[in-house]
């Protein structure tokens, strides 16, 4: 019972609700931005790259994630590209 | 290529300093609170324990040990060769195995180095000290860089509070990157979460944030939530770290912050209103 009634009341449009998807949405972005350590050159790095795919197929700007991820010894540079379903987009070196 | 100095075990060895920082980036959420409950705690426990005030210019954590009339020497005048460490070392009066290391009130921003910390660090652990409890002061400037530069552990004090956690999860990326541990490629800094401040029946209301919540967001393990109390401000005034006082929340959520720091598994408490806290066997550490 207990239980059910911190669910009710956080399902609910209350103001720490909303401060959790401020700071959700915040420290993505932050984390992303590179406040974490991540190298200054990453935004126009996955610009560049995603102008590089876009000769070959057309993709969606939220079809391409970057992320970076820090590790103990090294740091991960992560690039995820979901391509277009067969007979969208381009294509054109599909022939 | 990578250095393997394993002086600093996890857990057990009892003959090497372990080094814990205090910090927050935040200021104002009870890093010295924190600082002397936990120093004191760990010396109840039986560690030789000392704790260093880092904010340089803005000394407080003497006034919250109740030590600030013995105040001959500080830190700075430690790094600088004007005093020896044992002159600097104030031995508090209630608590066995307790030191107290103050800040300078020294406007110098500069007077505190790399090298010369790690200078009195290497003192303290000669001096066979099991546990450094550094206070770091708020902010990410050279004081709260140095106070964790060294850290093999680190405590996040994180209150219930968007700002608050917000500067905690820029702290976590500091500590990740700019350490001695992540500098060297060693192991990182083991990390923890201490939410201050908590209001379960805020939380309960939706006004305020809850542990799961800040738990999603920073995704660090919790060592404790010391619930908002009247008692810090009590212990404050007199002097006196809260968690000498057993009979209070605070004190007996500190108690448990430490026996978890030390290992022992312990049930959270003070997270709920009322009724056994399910919560508290859900974040039990493993």
């Amino acid at each position: 019972m207990g239980l059910l009634d911190i669910f009710r009341s956080r399902s609910e449009d209350t103001s720490a609700k909303r401060a959790k998807e401020r700071l959700q949405i915040l420290i993505a972005h932050e984390r992303a931005q590179g406040q974490h350590g991540a190298p200054h050159y990453l935004p126009e790095m996955q610009q560049e790259i995603l102008e590089v795919i876009r000769k070959y197929v057309h993709v969606e700007d939220d079809a391409v994630k970057f992320e970076v991820e820090h590790n103990e010894q090294f740091e991960l540079f992560e690039l995820n590209i979901t391509l277009p379903e067969k007979g969208e987009g381009s294509g054109r070196q599909d022939d | 290529m990578r250095t393997t100095v394993n002086l600093y075990c996890d857990k057990g060895v009892e003959f090497v300093s372990k080094i814990l920082v205090v910090t927050s980036g935040k200021g104002g959420v009870g890093k010295t609170t924190t600082s002397a409950a936990i120093s004191s705690g760990l010396a109840m426990a039986g560690k030789k324990t000392v704790v260093i005030d880092f904010d340089v210019g803005l000394r407080n954590l003497d006034l919250i040990m109740g030590v600030e009339r013995r105040v001959v020497y500080d830190l700075v005048n430690v790094i600088q060769g004007d005093a020896g460490l044992n002159q600097a070392l104030i031995r508090h009066k209630e608590v066995d195995n307790l030191y107290v290391l103050p800040a300078s009130q020294t406007k110098d921003k500069d007077a505190l180095t790399e090298e010369g910390v790690g200078q009195v660090l290497e003192k303290l652990k000669e001096e066979g000290f099991d546990y450094v409890v550094c206070d770091s002061p708020a902010g990410i400037e050279r004081g709260a860089q140095l106070a964790m530069y060294y850290a093999d552990e680190a405590i996040v004090v994180s209150n219930p509070e968007i700002s608050s956690v917000r500067d905690s999860d820029r702290m976590l990326g500091i500590l990740a990157s700019k350490s001695r541990r992540a500098k060297e490629g060693e192991t990182a800094i083991k990390e923890h979460l201490l939410i201050t401040r908590y209001a379960a029946d805020r939380v309960g209301t939706g006004e305020m944030l809850s542990v799961e919540d800040m738990l999603e967001i920073l995704a660090v393990p919790l060592l404790g939530v010391i619930p908002e109390s009247n008692a810090v401000l009590q212990a404050s005034n007199a002097g006196r770290p809260v968690i000498l006082d057993d009979k209070t929340d605070a004190g007996q959520a500190y108690e448990d912050a430490v026996a978890r720091l030390l290992g022992e598994e312990r049930p959270m408490r003070f997270i709920e209103t009322e009724k056994k806290s399910l919560l508290g066997r859900l974040f039990s550490r493993s």
